[in-house]
């Protein structure tokens, strides 16, 4: 047995164990997240892990045009502030040429070629001055550095979801994706139903063999079906629109939903059956009225699986949804464009993948209890 | 039509099909064909429940036939078959298979592909078993489990902007935004490395991705079946003198082994579909192909159906001892 001392030390251990699993296990995610709320300068400047924190930038700056000065007492001024009005922001160090940018401190005052020199404060306050009147079409660069406080924007999901000019955006992918979605999944549930209630409840010869063929359809990539299908619906002129797809997930999520249901139905009390057959219920009565109801978890557990799965899918919706207009392409077709398009624009790739993944994943943390329990009843034991 | 109408309609459409075809058959059944009443009302009413599963099963078998048995068949002929332009085939023996054996590319995706089967069932098994252990025993557990299940929810391609996120890399100078290479660069003070184009790491780069979502589903089965272990097994070792790792692998890990297999299964079969991961992060270049992607690739990009068939079938061929065995067991239950 161990000592109370060597116990509450191992308890210790044991949580900062977990921590660092699910620390580890979150920190991917949560990069694309807070990516999905930063600027490109910000992307750019600084890992994601320093977004929270205040970062120094090197930024140049540009004095107002020479044709706004004034004068005041003899000497011809230029006043205004470096900084874009929105962020925070404090300069420390400053330089008047691209060689040299950090050789002021705020406060002090620097020379310029043109004659005149200019002040530069903390707060990013200039004013030039000379007493010759400033001459020019364009302001004067100022470099410095400047300590940025975090700064969050929504700017990437407007530009993405609400922008309708921008022909990368999401907003008809997300209409696609869920035009996909929602048939995929409510269709196959109720064909399987009644199918899980035969399998389950009632007794014929070849039953048992049918169960077995279901289980081995349960593992059948769906990679063989992707030509012959294909061309089955060209064929018979389903072609390549939202009916192929639609079909086609059915097909491939019953396996597991006939499967998931039977389980389910044939753990239901036996009584309540039988004395609804003897009461004179057809077995339509029985399956609507009686099992359907009790089978809630079941069909709830599906419903989850059959979301994700085809909200998430890829294979299918490239193989069996293609329209040249573009106006079908699903999320997760898109983004697989947008990572050889926009390899390194990753303002506008975790956007969007975080727009694909955000539905998901509120589905995932309201429904889990079901996703849980479909899972546990779903692996062939 | 606007698509989320026509989705909408569709919905309507077919959910009232399938209720009217099931009611109205099994009306037609019990008031047309066999009446339960008159002089034969007894033996009518036996024959149409003989008849009545079918109907329950009918849309589902056919929808099963069509979208899985039918395929398997189809695609073992499209293997054995050569497509002219015109859409003729002729039979063309095992040539598409000898063809896709001298493939280098092929020999890369199978030694790829048992590389992933090796490595991703182990690790996410490992990592699941490790981390039900760990949360089942603090307060806090169930929320930790969700995080570490979260990845499930995620598509493999947004797992794999994630991951290309971690991985990435920026020339020599700039701030490296990418984790991997910011402590990489920070602690061995070489240049950041394009991971992604990195003989042989790069495959197991691609392995973690899936590792990384299979956790929490290793983790969530086998929490319940540590859950379901007596505890007096447990008590009793505790008794003996047992220390925490004997009881955790003497006892608990032998007793949930069933599990373990299935768990490990389940994730093989997953493994052997990966596709999108590859497709998203790589598309196989850089030596990172897998049989799935390398189908993908001949069936849609080089067009040739009788090779790209030919890889279908293997992928089938590798996950058939799985689908046997999950036959036999399943047969084992019911009985």
């Amino acid at each position: 047995m161990f000592s109370n001392h060597s116990r509450s030390s191992l308890k210790w251990v044991l949580h900062l164990s977990v921590l660092f699993l699910v620390a580890l296990w979150v920190f991917p995610t949560a990069g694309l997240f807070v990516s999905s709320f930063r600027t490109v300068d910000q992307i750019g400047a600084s890992g994601w892990w320093a977004s929270m924190f205040p970062s120094e930038q090197n930024i140049i700056g540009r004095t107002a045009k020479p044709e706004t000065q004034q004068l005041i007492d003899n000497l011809y001024v230029i006043e205004g502030n470096l900084l874009v009005a929105d962020k925070e922001m404090t300069l420390s160090k400053w330089g008047t040429s691209s060689k040299a940018i950090d050789v002021y401190q705020v406060g002090q005052t620097a020379p310029l070629r043109r004659g005149g020199s200019i002040t530069v404060s903390e707060n990013g306050h200039y004013k030039v001055e000379s007493k010759q009147p400033l001459s020019g079409s364009r302001g004067q660069r100022v470099f410095f550095t400047a300590t940025v406080a975090p700064h969050f924007t929504l700017d990437n999901y407007k530009k993405m979801l609400l922008d309708k000019s921008n022909v990368e955006g999401m907003a008809s992918a997300f209409m696609a994706t869920m035009t996909v979605t929602i048939p995929a999944t409510i269709i196959p549930i109720l064909i399987a139903a009644f199918a899980a209630y035969a399998l389950a409840w009632m007794n014929f010869p070849g039953r048992a063999i049918l169960v077995a063929v279901i289980v081995g359809l349960l593992v059948v990539p769906l990679q063989l079906a992707l030509i012959p299908l294909l061309k089955l619906h060209m064929n018979i002129g389903i072609g390549k629109g939202y009916l192929g797809v639609w079909l086609a997930h059915t097909g491939f999520g019953l396996p597991l939903a006939i499967y998931l249901l039977r389980n389910y139905m044939a753990g239901l009390p036996r009584d309540i059956i039988e004395n609804a057959r003897v009461d004179g219920a057809t077995e339509f009565q029985i399956f609507t009225h009686i099992i359907l109801p009790l089978s809630f978890p079941a069909l709830a557990s599906f419903a989850i699986f059959q979301f994700l799965w085809t909200w998430n899918d890829l294979l299918v919706a490239k193989v069996f949804l293609i329209d040249s207009s573009g106006q079908t392409t699903v999320m997760t077709a898109k983004i697989v464009e947008m990572l050889g398009t926009r390899g390194g624009n990753w303002e506008i790739l975790a956007t969007a993948a975080f727009v694909s993944i955000s539905v998901p994943l509120i589905v995932f943390f309201a429904l889990q209890k079901y996703l849980v329990r479909g899972l546990l009843a779903g692996s062939v034991k | 039509m606007h698509p989320a109408l026509l989705g909408i309609l569709t919905i309507v459409i077919g959910v009232l099909v399938c209720i009217s075809y099931f009611y109205v058959s099994n009306w037609v059944l019990d008031h047309l064909i066999f009446p339960a009443k008159g002089s034969k009302a007894g033996r009518n009413i036996n024959r149409a429940n003989m008849i009545r599963p079918w109907l329950f099963l009918f849309p589902a078998l056919l929808a099963l036939s069509v979208y899985l048995v039918y395929p398997i068949f189809e695609t073992l002929f499209l293997s054995l078959t050569e497509r002219l332009p015109g859409n003729h085939y002729v039979w063309a023996g095992t040539d598409n298979y000898t063809q896709m054996l001298a493939d280098p590319k092929f020999a890369e995706a199978l030694v790829n592909n048992l590389l992933w089967l090796l490595i991703v069932p182990a690790f996410s098994t490992a990592f699941g078993l490790l981390a039900a252990q760990l949360t089942d025993r603090i307060s806090w557990g169930n929320a930790a489990k969700s995080f570490i299940f979260m990845p499930m929810a995620i598509s493999f391609v947004g797992a794999s902007v994630i991951w290309k996120l971690v991985y990435d890399a920026r020339p020599a100078g700039q701030e490296q935004i990418g984790i991997l290479n910011a402590i990489y660069t920070a602690v061995t003070q070489n240049d950041a490395q394009t991971w992604l184009t990195q003989m042989p790491w790069n495959s197991f780069l691609l392995m973690v991705v899936l590792i990384w979502i299979q956790t929490g589903f290793a983790m969530v089965i086998l929490s319940a079946a540590l859950r379901g272990i007596p505890e007096e097994t447990v008590e009793a070792a505790v008794v003996d003198g047992a220390n925490p790792f004997q009881i955790f692998f003497h006892i608990k890990v032998p007793q949930i082994m069933p599990t373990i297999l299935v768990v490990w299964t389940t994730i093989t079969v997953t493994v052997l579909k990966v596709f999108d991961i590859v497709y998203a992060m790589t598309n196989g270049q850089w030596e990172t192909q897998v049989l799935a992607n390398y189908m993908f690739d001949k069936l849609f990009r080089a067009n040739d159906w009788g090779v790209g068939s030919a890889a279908a079938m293997v992928i089938m061929l590798l996950v058939t001892p799985i689908l046997l065995l999950n036959i036999r067991n399943a047969r084992r239950e019911m009985e």
